[in-house]
């Protein structure tokens, strides 16, 4: 079970509170947790990543275990603590604007 | 016994005003959608039920919700919009290629007869279409793909395709204006399109009767006379009586004919509607008073109409889909401003009173009459 803590805007999109859950077969990473999430919450479709391209939309961040992850392949697996479901991969919305 | 709902798309979600036909006592429902900035809703001509909106954010992009019960409750649909093909170009600011890129939709447009049959028109400029009830956009790509496509250039609020009006007596007959390359229309249901601005003269590009190059802020119809389109221009207010083939201005006594909003009467086609905007560089009312202009001599002759609204420290803009009216006996007409307000006229334009007051700033107001 993988832990992911969405951002406020997606939480109202998908109707969820902070945190869901969602199974993962294989290898944990970003791509194979989306993946999952976009399954589950298909209304998510497209939020976080491009449509055709799957690239993580700019102003997207991943972060876990206190590292910005954002940046890393999307088939990198994601740490330990995250596929053993005792940390969440958080999504956050890239604090921008003022 | 009739009644009304207002679609208000705000810079932080979206509102639905619910009134009967008195017009008098308003129930306001919402935030929906609380944050995201709602470009525009619209309902169905043919099952008022059925709602389209655009919703979107600059973080997590387009988002496409439905309403089959009046905007009661939401559905997600499909928010893949892919341009067909090579996309190419189009002119940046400073002239020089830009890829299309595809960033929100500005403006749906549901089809006359069939609630599942929508049009969008997005940014960067281009109309899709969905038959599914907003499942699946498809591109009508004839227009984007223009012979003068690679020349149009973003408007201050992006190259966007904010216009979309389909004629009642021919549904193959669509016109589309798109921020800054004019107006466009299409004969055979949007496989090829041609530009319809003869007559415009824009000052600002380097060739001012250009085929393409023109600043159009929006179009209007009647639906009884779908050759005579109106149109608020950059500056200047247009009309033509021929489908756009040419067009001729019709400003007149305005105190200044920038501006964003036009609509017409739901009656009277020769009843035409503008808010005038100070200038292109001070995006508010003019005088620090908020006037709409009516004509009802179809252009050149207008009127100013003030009563019950602010005519003095007011300094709001609104925005080119945020005029709207309703089919009611006396016609209604309800406009929002940057400022959050929503006015309403239940008598053609005479007087006018804040539905609501303290909205975030309104992007779009649509309205249904209901029987």
């Amino acid at each position: 079970m993988i832990r992911v803590v969405l951002p406020p805007p997606l939480r109202l999109l998908a109707q969820t509170g902070p945190e869901i859950t969602v199974d993962v077969t294989g290898a944990v990473t970003q791509r194979t947790v989306l993946d999952a999430v976009e399954r589950r919450y298909p209304m998510l479709r497209g939020t976080m990543r491009d449509h055709d391209t799957q690239r993580r939309r700019p102003l997207v961040r991943f972060f876990a275990c206190e590292d910005d992850l954002s940046n890393d392949a999307p088939d990198t697996p994601l740490p330990a603590a995250v596929a053993r479901g005792d940390e969440p991969l958080l999504i956050i919305g890239a604090i921008a604007g003022g | 016994m009739s009644g009304v709902r207002v679609l208000v798309g705000t810079k932080k979600g979206a509102f639905v005003l619910n009134a009967d036909g008195k017009r008098k006592s308003w129930d306001v429902s919402g935030p929906h959608f609380a944050g995201w900035e709602i470009y525009h809703m619209k309902g169905s001509p043919s099952d008022p039920r059925r709602i389209y909106a655009s919703q979107s954010n600059g973080w997590f992009g387009q988002v496409m919700p439905r309403s089959d019960d009046g905007g009661q409750t939401w559905q997600t649909v499909g928010n893949k919009f892919t341009y067909d093909g090579v996309t190419g170009t189009h002119a940046w600011y400073d002239g020089s290629p830009h890829p299309w890129e595809f960033k929100r939709v500005w403006h749906v447009e549901p089809s006359l007869g069939d609630p599942d049959h929508v049009y969008a028109g997005v940014e960067d400029a281009a109309l899709f279409e969905s038959r599914d009830g907003g499942q699946n956009w498809t591109e009508l790509s004839g227009l984007r793909q223009h012979d003068t496509g690679p020349k149009w250039q973003p408007g201050a609020g992006g190259l966007c395709l904010h216009t979309i009006l389909i004629d009642p007596t021919n549904p193959q007959r669509i016109f589309v204006a798109v921020s800054a390359a004019g107006a466009f229309r299409t004969d055979d249901g949007g496989a090829t399109w041609k530009p319809i601005n003869r007559g415009l003269h824009s000052q600002y590009i380097p060739d001012p009767t250009a085929d393409v190059g023109h600043c159009v802020h929006r179009l209007a119809m009647h639906r009884s006379r779908p050759n005579v389109l109106f149109m608020q221009k950059h500056w200047d207010v247009m009309r033509t009586d021929n489908a756009g083939d040419t067009w001729t201005e019709v400003s007149g006594n305005l105190p200044t004919d920038f501006g964003f909003v036009i609509d017409v009467h739901a009656h009277e086609p020769e009843t035409i509607y503008v808010v005038p905007i100070k200038s292109d560089s001070e995006h508010y009312v003019h005088d620090g008073q908020l006037r709409v202009f009516r004509s009802r001599t179809g252009g050149n002759e207008w009127e100013a109409l003030t009563k019950g609204l602010p005519q003095k420290d007011c300094y709001v803009n609104v925005l080119r889909d945020a005029m709207s009216v309703d089919s009611l006996d006396p016609c209604g007409v309800y406009f929002g401003t940057s400022g959050g307000q929503v006015y309403a006229s239940a008598d053609g334009g005479d007087s006018w009173n804040a539905i609501v007051r303290d909205l975030p700033a309104v992007l779009s107001v649509e309205v249904q009459t209901l029987a």
